[in-house]
């Protein structure tokens, strides 16, 4: 009886953080539409640019939600994209290797990252922050030992891939009366994919339940008979790789490699998973909530991008407000927990 | 208790938000109203007249205000670009980040600006974005760095520096300096403290160096070495030269923060700084306001600009591309030079002569940046 009240509980923590954040997102949203209508804020363009935008964001951060589900954190996802970027283009431009080879070298290495940090972090059991920590640096060095150069990508596969539209049946019409329809690039189909398979891995699969469990009371999941460590290892094997395949996909939209790229993504991406209503402290959190943190983000800077005279560093504030508001939040919620239990 | 202690934490999070909203949609409605009149004005005369009348939307993305030239160059920018000059500016900071830029042209282009201008981050990974400005019909004007692109037709135009003539002008200065000095028969030992290497001001730079040293054979390149464009590194690169060499007559920096750093390295080393024979002479380019105080006081003796006034080239463009739609692919911005005597009063150089600048007080306070 009391383990089914529990998991109710925590079901609507879930649903509680995760309705501010959609309302929220939703509100700026329109918001934006009535202040910016003649900016071209209300076209649908406008709103698909978003997910084109962030679509190495809404991947990267799905995998940082299922590590944080689990009380950890990796903050190498920024690094990552640098070496995918600079090892894609240097294989492409300068070994002539083809572009699915290249694909393929971005996921191994992504893989190869969650594989080391999983197995350091939950058979070694050293601090996730640290492991990642050393995983970001190492990877930032590795990309400049490949090319201090920064390399453009001019394969002509690749750029099809990147150029490649797949207009949508609406679309707007310019303020010369021409008509253009809308569009997106096949990495908002990839990111949508993934992010529509993890939330049904998260919330239906064994895996994403026992995901749940580690983050909410470790102890408690060990003595339940859950394999905890092989849970852990696997979760970061799991961020890495798509860790890797978001790196892919912000490749295709920056066709370049060089070493200061994506600096500071890694609390883009964390900063996603907060708003999306991820507990740092594991246990609560949702792939759905982390997309909709992502899209509040863009939104935001958007919204100061259209406005024009605002300095764009407002971007930044904006978002620690929220982010501020959003962890207030949740220890509200926490404490609320902790009372009902005792 | 606790917890009653969170619930106010809330509120007060709940009323920055609500602070933060509320100016935020207050200065958006301010500056809604001039844009809601633009807005009409073109209505009213329509898309075929809007060639000759009406505001111009120029979105300009800026790499970020790392240096003072880049605050400078933003400045050029927003000074051309005003509302009394029938231009509204949509300025946008990326922070030094790529997916920023390529984010903000993506928002350009979906305001309907009249012209994109881009300071880029990157040389690379623009061709999707810029496609996507071409198929929307809006002209892309580059400042500063190049792009690297497959398709030349993606940008309308480019705005920048030369930094070959840069180097030609300051190699041109050295000889008739020499020259007028008697030293041209003499050797001259010169060390090159280069920029960045690959950046296209290094690139220029050294190319023009090494040419003079090629064509001037009394002139010898004892040491070359990158100095980062960092005063710490031009510093650390002159001490080690400076241990190596004892007769060295010119330090060619290619900033003026590596010139800082030589001066420093050669002070500390006992050494002169000057013209005059046994003492060395440094050469700088950019010509920031710090630098140009270093050549009144003689520390340096030639300083290049590198000019950031990007704006009313930019704006040249602009006006003729509104009334005929041809301009040059490349357009190079004027650059002076700033010397600290008057030994030479103007030099040949490539296409063109060009006079040299005494720095004085006044030459200094005039300057923008």
């Amino acid at each position: 009886m009391k383990q089914r009240r529990k998991e109710k509980r925590t079901f609507n923590g879930n649903t509680f953080l995760l309705i501010i954040t959609i309302g929220l997102f939703l509100a700026m949203y329109i918001a934006g539409m009535v202040v910016f209508s003649d900016k071209g804020f209300g076209k649908p363009q406008m709103f698909l640019n978003l997910l084109i935008s962030n679509a190495g964001l809404i991947v990267i951060g799905c995998g940082l939600t299922i590590v944080m589900v689990t009380g950890g954190i990796d903050i190498s996802v920024g690094s990552v994209i640098a070496l995918v970027c600079m090892v894609m283009a240097d294989l492409m431009e300068n070994k002539g290797v083809s572009p699915y080879a290249a694909v393929l070298a971005a996921l191994l290495i992504g893989l190869a990252f969650g594989v080391v940090q999983g197995f350091l972090i939950s058979y070694l059991n050293i601090q996730p922050f640290i492991v990642t920590l050393a995983g970001m640096f190492f990877g930032r060095g590795l990309t400049a030992v490949v090319s201090k150069e920064m390399i453009s990508i001019k394969n002509g596969l690749f750029q099809s891939w990147a150029k490649c539209r797949i207009y949508m049946p609406f679309g707007s019409y310019s303020n010369k009366g021409k008509f253009h329809p809308a569009y997106i690039y096949p990495t908002v189909v990839i990111a949508l994919a993934v992010l529509i398979l993890i939330i049904v891995m998260m919330k239906y699969s064994k895996f994403g339940r026992q995901l749940y469990a580690i983050g909410g009371n470790q102890q408690s999941a060990l003595m339940m008979g859950l394999n905890v460590k092989r849970t852990k290892f696997l979760a970061y094997v799991l961020d890495g790789f798509l860790a890797g395949l978001g790196s892919f996909l912000f490749c295709l939209n920056s066709l370049a490699g060089f070493v200061e790229q994506a600096k500071g993504f890694e609390m883009d991406a964390i900063s996603a998973s907060v708003i999306g209503g991820t507990l740092l402290t594991g246990g609560v959190g949702t792939p759905i909530g982390t997309f909709f943190g992502a899209l509040i983000k863009g939104t935001i800077s958007s919204l100061i991008t259209t406005q024009g005279t605002l300095s764009s560093w407002w971007v930044r504030i904006a978002l620690s407000v929220l982010l501020c508001f959003f962890i207030v939040l949740q220890s509200v919620f926490a404490a609320m927990k902790r009372k009902k239990h005792s | 208790m606790k917890t009653g202690r969170k619930v106010i934490g809330l509120l007060l999070c709940a009323a920055m938000l609500v602070g933060a909203a509320g100016c935020n949609g207050g200065t958006s409605a301010g500056s809604k109203s001039p844009a809601a009149v633009s807005a009409g004005g073109e209505s009213q005369t329509g898309s075929a007249e809007k060639k000759s009348g009406g505001t111009v939307t120029v979105g300009f993305s800026q790499v970020g205000a790392e240096s003072d030239w880049r605050t400078a160059n933003s400045e050029s920018m927003k000074g051309t670009f005003t509302d009394a000059n029938g231009f509204k500016l949509i300025f946008d900071d990326a922070q030094q980040k790529q997916e920023n830029q390529i984010t903000a042209i993506r928002n350009f282009i979906q305001q309907e600006v009249d012209y994109i201008v881009l300071a880029p981050v990157t040389e690379t990974g623009w061709d999707t974005v810029l496609q996507e400005a071409k198929d929307a019909d809006i002209p892309v004007i580059i400042v500063d760095r190049m792009v690297n692109v497959k398709d030349d037709s993606l940008y309308t135009a480019w705005v920048g520096s030369n930094f070959r003539a840069e180097g030609d002008k300051a190699v041109a200065w050295m000889e008739d300096f020499f020259k007028s000095k008697g030293r041209d028969k003499d050797t001259i030992n010169i060390v090159d403290i280069q920029g960045t290497i690959g950046a296209s001001a290094q690139i220029g730079r050294t190319e023009a160096l090494e040419a003079g040293v090629k064509k001037n054979s009394n002139w010898k390149l004892v040491a070359q070495q990158t100095g980062e464009f960092t005063q710490a590194k031009g510093q650390e690169v002159m001490e080690s030269v400076l241990k190596q060499h004892s007769n060295i007559d010119v330090v060619y920096c290619e900033n003026d923060n590596e010139a800082f750093g030589a001066i420093d390295a050669i002070k500390a080393a006992g050494k002169k700084v000057g013209t005059d024979k046994g003492e060395i002479m440094v050469l700088s380019f950019d010509s920031t306001k710090a630098g140009l105080n270093k050549v009144l006081s003689g520390e340096i003796a030639l300083d290049t600009e590198c000019n950031p006034l990007h704006g009313p080239r930019v704006q040249n463009i602009i006006e003729k591309l509104k009334k005929n739609g041809n301009v040059d692919k490349k357009a190079y911005v004027d650059e002076k030079m700033f010397a600290a005597d008057d030994t030479v009063k103007s030099v040949s150089a490539g296409t063109g002569k060009f006079d040299v600048t005494v720095v004085t007080q006044d030459v200094i306070k005039g300057r923008a940046y």
